[in-house]
């Protein structure tokens, strides 16, 4: 009871003393961020599920999304088990059978055991290290492979894009192209969610003629009487470092460092 | 008691509106209105957090000390703004996505600020709640004002359904691009507060400087 009383005391004597005391004001400013970090924290915490849950349904609608198999009337999650999700190693292009529900790419980037850390020759898509495998998501149908969706990322303005790119079943043709996360300027690299420009990646074809890789996003527009359109896409105006960044991305990971083993692979088994 | 709530819930929807007599948090309402659901969830967003700082400012305004004054109101705005970030993202996270920076930025957005120096360091927490509540739906009331006219006009709809069909899709309408840029935001803000300024003229303000006629006869 005494002590009560004696916390009581304390409390008052603080709150009796002059507001611009600084003593008080430390004492003020403490209890107000010890308040305010725990009310933050504790909703941090509390929603942090229901926000998980949320980002894994929008990045398989993305998935359906890129490949034109949206259907805003069906459920995404059974639309989803139309895809067969199978992990890559990288390096060699071979199917791993690791369990993919299990494999988190973006947390094996960041640990050394399972990642390389690129050279800056290699590292066009400023990513810093690559995981060793990858996930892919299949589509068949009769057992044959109708589209593949391969998650790519890579460095724009402001941020890092996270997205996805589909190719056909002759692992040339692009299907669509799709960002779902990045924190560029709205309005102008921002327009990289633009229907309109991720209209023109399908059908862009990401091999030549001679099996090397050729795909750019360019300054202005694509001259389409021009031999060679069909590797070149419009670049953002206003965005030229955004339109840079996907550009680069799409290389990265198209090329030898990214998808490209894994790629030529399949190809070969498709012949 | 009563009467003093209404007027300070009342009084900010056109009388002293936020946006369009004492010109604040303009930038978001050109950013968040160019469809009608974002600026909906906006205009909830700020409303709540207008109302609840200012309540929770005010509960311990005799005990702010005035040298650090503002660093405690941002604290708490920021930390109320958090909040329904995360609350967003949980709950409505298509629309979190669109909205992106601006929730975030409503920390910076001066209505709730303003509120929190001008009328909850003065006043009582519940008349400052509710001055909150009044302030936030006044800036609903334009933000919707102007989500209306952008989208309907920038893309032939309304909260997202069809209301004119668009020439591109095979109507007749052909949309007013601009509408979806941010200056087209500026011209109705601005046509707004023209039309408010004409119907009550008490509003317009008193010009800075008048230009001084100088006559020949004059010495100066």
């Amino acid at each position: 009871m005494a002590d009560t009383n004696k916390n009581k005391g304390m409390i008052a004597s603080i709150l009796g003393l002059p507001n611009d005391d600084p003593k008080k004001t430390i004492i003020v400013a403490f209890l107000l961020c010890l308040v305010c970090s725990i009310l933050v924290s504790t909703s941090a915490v509390m929603f942090k599920p229901k926000q998980i849950a949320n980002k894994q349904a929008d990045i398989k609608k993305n998935i359906l999304a890129v490949t034109g198999l949206l259907d805003e009337s069906s459920d995404v999650n059974t639309l989803f088990e139309q895809f067969e999700v199978k992990i890559v190693d990288l390096e060699t292009g071979e199917y791993s059978d690791i369990d993919p529900e299990s494999y988190d790419q973006r947390k094996a980037s960041g640990d050394p055991a399972q990642s390389i850390k690129l050279s800056q020759q290699q590292d066009i898509a400023n990513i810093g290290r690559r995981a060793n495998l990858a996930k892919v998501y299949l589509l068949k149908e009769d057992d044959k492979i109708k589209r593949v969706v391969l998650p790519i990322h890579g460095y724009g303005l402001w941020s890092t894009l996270y997205g996805f790119v589909s190719l056909e079943s002759n692992f040339n043709s692009i299907g669509g192209l799709q960002f779902y996360s990045h924190a560029e300027t709205p309005g102008l690299g921002g327009e990289v969610d633009n229907p309109k420009w991720r209209k023109q990646w399908q059908g862009k074809k990401i091999f030549n003629d001679a099996g090397e890789l050729e795909i750019e996003v360019i300054r202005g527009h694509v001259d389409y009487q021009v031999e060679g359109s069909e590797h070149k896409v419009d670049g953002l105006s206003g965005a030229t470092l955004t339109s840079r960044g996907v550009s680069h991305l799409v290389n990265f990971w198209l090329g030898d460092d990214g998808f490209g083993p894994y790629l030529k692979k399949m190809s070969e088994a498709e012949k | 008691m009563a009467n003093a709530i209404k007027s300070s819930v009342v009084d900010p929807l056109i009388d002293n509106n936020p946006i369009t007599l004492q010109v604040l948090g303009v930038c978001s309402a050109l950013a968040v209105t160019t469809n009608m659901t974002a600026a909906l969830i906006m205009s909830i967003a700020l409303t709540t957090v207008t109302a609840f700082s200012s309540a929770m400012i005010s509960s311990i305004r005799n005990h702010i000390p005035s040298s650090i004054r503002i660093i405690v109101q941002m604290t708490i705005i920021a930390s109320l703004v958090i909040i329904v970030d995360q609350l967003l993202k949980a709950y409505a996270y298509d629309a979190s996505k669109q909205l992106s920076v601006f929730v975030g930025l409503i920390i910076t957005n001066c209505i709730v600020l303003g509120r929190a120096e001008a009328f909850a360091m003065k006043n009582p927490p519940v008349l400052s709640f509710f001055d909150g509540i009044g302030n936030g739906l006044g800036y609903s009331l334009i933000l919707m004002i102007v989500a209306f006219f952008r989208e309907l006009l920038g893309s032939g709809k309304l909260f997202g359904h069809v209301v004119i069909p668009v020439a591109n899709e095979g109507g007749w309408y052909m949309p007013n691009g601009l509408m979806l840029l941010p200056p087209s935001a500026f011209f109705v803000i601005g046509l707004i507060i023209w039309l408010v300024r004409s119907v009550k003229r008490e509003q317009i303000e008193s010009a800075d400087y008048q230009i001084h006629q100088v006559h020949r006869t004059e010495v100066l």
